[in-house]
């Protein structure tokens, strides 16, 4: 086995362990995708049940809020990544301290990933049947709970499809962020695998990135047929 | 006659929508007066405004003009907070059901009791004995995916009930059920009625389901209400000719008149073709004998249809009665003084309704 890795992918194993290291590249990717897939996850959820209770046939209709934040969502929707990442810069630093590293990735991959987020989290709660909708409101239920225990309740398994596919993404952003400076296993394809012509580490990073959207890919699935019925 | 007031009042309803600069008024100037443990029927074809207009009662739909009074409680008056209190007073079951599918029936039937002070147990209690009620409760812990319609609507009738309401409003309950599912369903409903004294209130395009369980019915067109009475008097004495087709849908008759009319047997019919309406002990009278007997006038039944409504017999006859013409105008007279209503029919006439 170490004979097969020695020969085959030397430059792999030569740059498993220390600090630039697969090890640590994996580490901060993984970072990299939960802390914003949380963050993306929380702000995404809530503009999305904004965006679908201030619609005109919503539970609390809102005309003006409901346009102006319909076109913010898609403004920054359009903002190109690669592109995200250098404008926010100072804004970036603002908030955590700093541009470079995972932790400097944070916020352009939280930017770039909460609209989007949002715009699946209004189609999947749009689809929840508006008869239920109105049967919760001749119960007496106010709106926050009908939000709670009804949008999110019947939703959620269209909610956990999107939000599967909106963490994959994510992973494409990282080593997108990680190529300018985020680190992880994109910095690990880019500036050691491709620049310096070591085509097994690009290989290897590859191989890890699509392994652990696999993974995601299949928890999502696991939880989305656990909860229909 | 000054009706007292009832638990559900409906005054002077109007309901206008505005839509891409188009104004539909979808109810217009209805007011309805419900008494308590009636079951009211409102009847009329898709579009007349009815959904729209029961849908005022528990104010789902504000109302352009006019007032809601429920229980004494004036609803258009109230904050969102009381309204919503004042919700669950009033039951609501709808034509698709509208149950929730991430929960199972039992889940679905104490969804409304999550906020009261009942504990964890009397919770179950409750549920229980409201599955019981409509004879569900071997299905507790089943999706509602994997009901019927019939049974989907009975958790739903569950459901309506779980937060005691003294009102239950069914909004095409059984528009989407089998003939034989809605009478099951119309028959829980009547008995829901007798047993816990609720007040019904249900609209539907079908007379078959007026018939069933109302004692009042309200005919609805284009927004109006039309025509409205106790179940009988519109039945046996419709005045409207929309509530006529509803009476005449139920009873067949109009397909009877339709098909005499395309047999041919008319030209062997001698041509005193009569509608007799009766209601009540009328029809313990041998009439057919008594024409006979009397006048000498063979009547010749084409067409009856008797059947009881709210404990009364009604019952409508299609005659065609062979005599002299003027024993057959003295038979129609002792008809008439025996309180048989009695049409005659011309055949020849382009509509026979």
């Amino acid at each position: 086995m170490t004979h097969f890795l020695n020969t085959y992918l030397p430059n792999v194993v030569a740059n498993w362990e220390g600090d630039n290291g697969f090890v640590v590249a994996i580490q901060q990717t993984l970072y990299m995708t939960f802390v914003s897939a949380i963050f993306a996850g929380v702000i995404g959820i809530i503009l999305g049940i904004l965006l679908v209770i201030t619609t005109d046939d919503g539970i609390t209709p809102h005309k003006a809020f409901y346009t102006t934040l319909d076109k913010l969502v898609n403004l920054f929707r359009s903002i190109p990544f690669i592109i995200l990442l250098a404008v926010i810069g100072p804004f970036t630093k603002l908030i955590v301290g700093q541009t470079i590293g995972p932790t400097g990735a944070l916020v352009p991959l939280v930017i770039g990933t909460a609209p989007f987020f949002a715009r699946q989290v209004q189609l999947a709660l749009v689809e929840v049947d508006k008869g239920v909708i109105e049967a919760a409101e001749a119960m007496g239920l106010s709106p926050i709970q009908i939000i709670f225990r009804v949008y999110l309740k019947e939703g959620l398994p269209e909610l956990i499809r999107s939000g599967t596919l909106t963490t994959i993404s994510l992973i494409g952003l990282t080593a997108m962020a990680g190529a300018v400076g985020g680190g992880g296993l994109g910095n690990m394809a880019i500036s050691v695998g491709y620049q310096r012509f070591q085509n097994d580490v690009t290989i290897v990073s590859m191989l890890l990135i699509l392994v652990l959207v696999f993974v995601i890919q299949g928890l999502g699935d696991f939880a989305v047929r656990k909860l229909e019925h | 006659m000054v009706e007292k007031s009832g638990i559900v009042q409906l005054k002077n309803i109007d309901v206008t929508f505005h839509n891409e600069g188009k104004t539909i008024e979808a109810v217009k100037d209805v007011s309805i007066n419900v008494q308590k443990g009636d079951v009211f029927g409102v009847i009329g074809y898709s579009g007349a405004g009815k959904s729209t207009l029961v849908r005022v009662i528990n104010l789902l739909q504000k109302p352009t003009a006019g007032e809601v009074i429920v229980n004494n409680q004036k609803l258009t008056e109230l904050s969102a907070k009381d309204l919503r209190k004042a919700r669950k007073n009033i039951g609501m079951i709808f034509q698709h059901f509208n149950l929730m599918r991430s929960l199972t029936v039992f889940g679905n039937v104490e969804f409304p009791l999550r906020d009261s002070k009942l504990t964890k147990q009397e919770r179950k209690d409750k549920v229980d004995k409201l599955l019981n009620l409509v004879g569900l409760t071997d299905r507790a812990n089943n999706y509602p995916s994997q009901l019927s319609g019939g049974q989907k609507q009975r958790v739903a009738i569950a459901r309506a009930l779980a937060s005691d309401p003294e009102i239950l409003i069914s909004d095409e309950a059984t528009s989407a059920l089998d003939p034989k599912t809605t009478t099951e369903i119309l028959s829980l409903l009547g008995r829901l009625n007798k047993e816990l004294g609720i007040t019904i209130v249900i609209i539907t395009h079908e007379m078959d389901a007026i018939k069933q369980i109302c004692n009042r019915v309200a005919v609805m067109e284009e927004g109006k209400l039309i025509e409205e009475g106790d179940l009988l008097t519109i039945f046996a004495n419709p005045k409207k000719k929309l509530t006529k087709d509803f009476v005449n849908t139920s009873t067949q008759i109009s397909n009877v008149l339709d098909e005499v009319k395309e047999s041919g047997i008319i030209d062997t019919i001698s041509g005193h073709l009569v509608e007799l309406n009766f209601m009540g002990d009328v029809t313990n009278e041998p009439i057919i004998i008594e024409l006979y007997k009397r006048f000498n006038i063979e009547a010749n039944i084409l067409f009856s249809n008797i059947e009881r409504l709210q404990g009364t017999t009604v019952g409508i006859m299609l005659f065609d009665l062979e005599g002299e013409q003027n024993k057959i105008d003295k038979a129609i007279q002792y008809l008439t003084d025996l309180k048989v209503n009695v049409k005659e029919i011309d055949l020849t006439e382009s509509e026979g309704k």
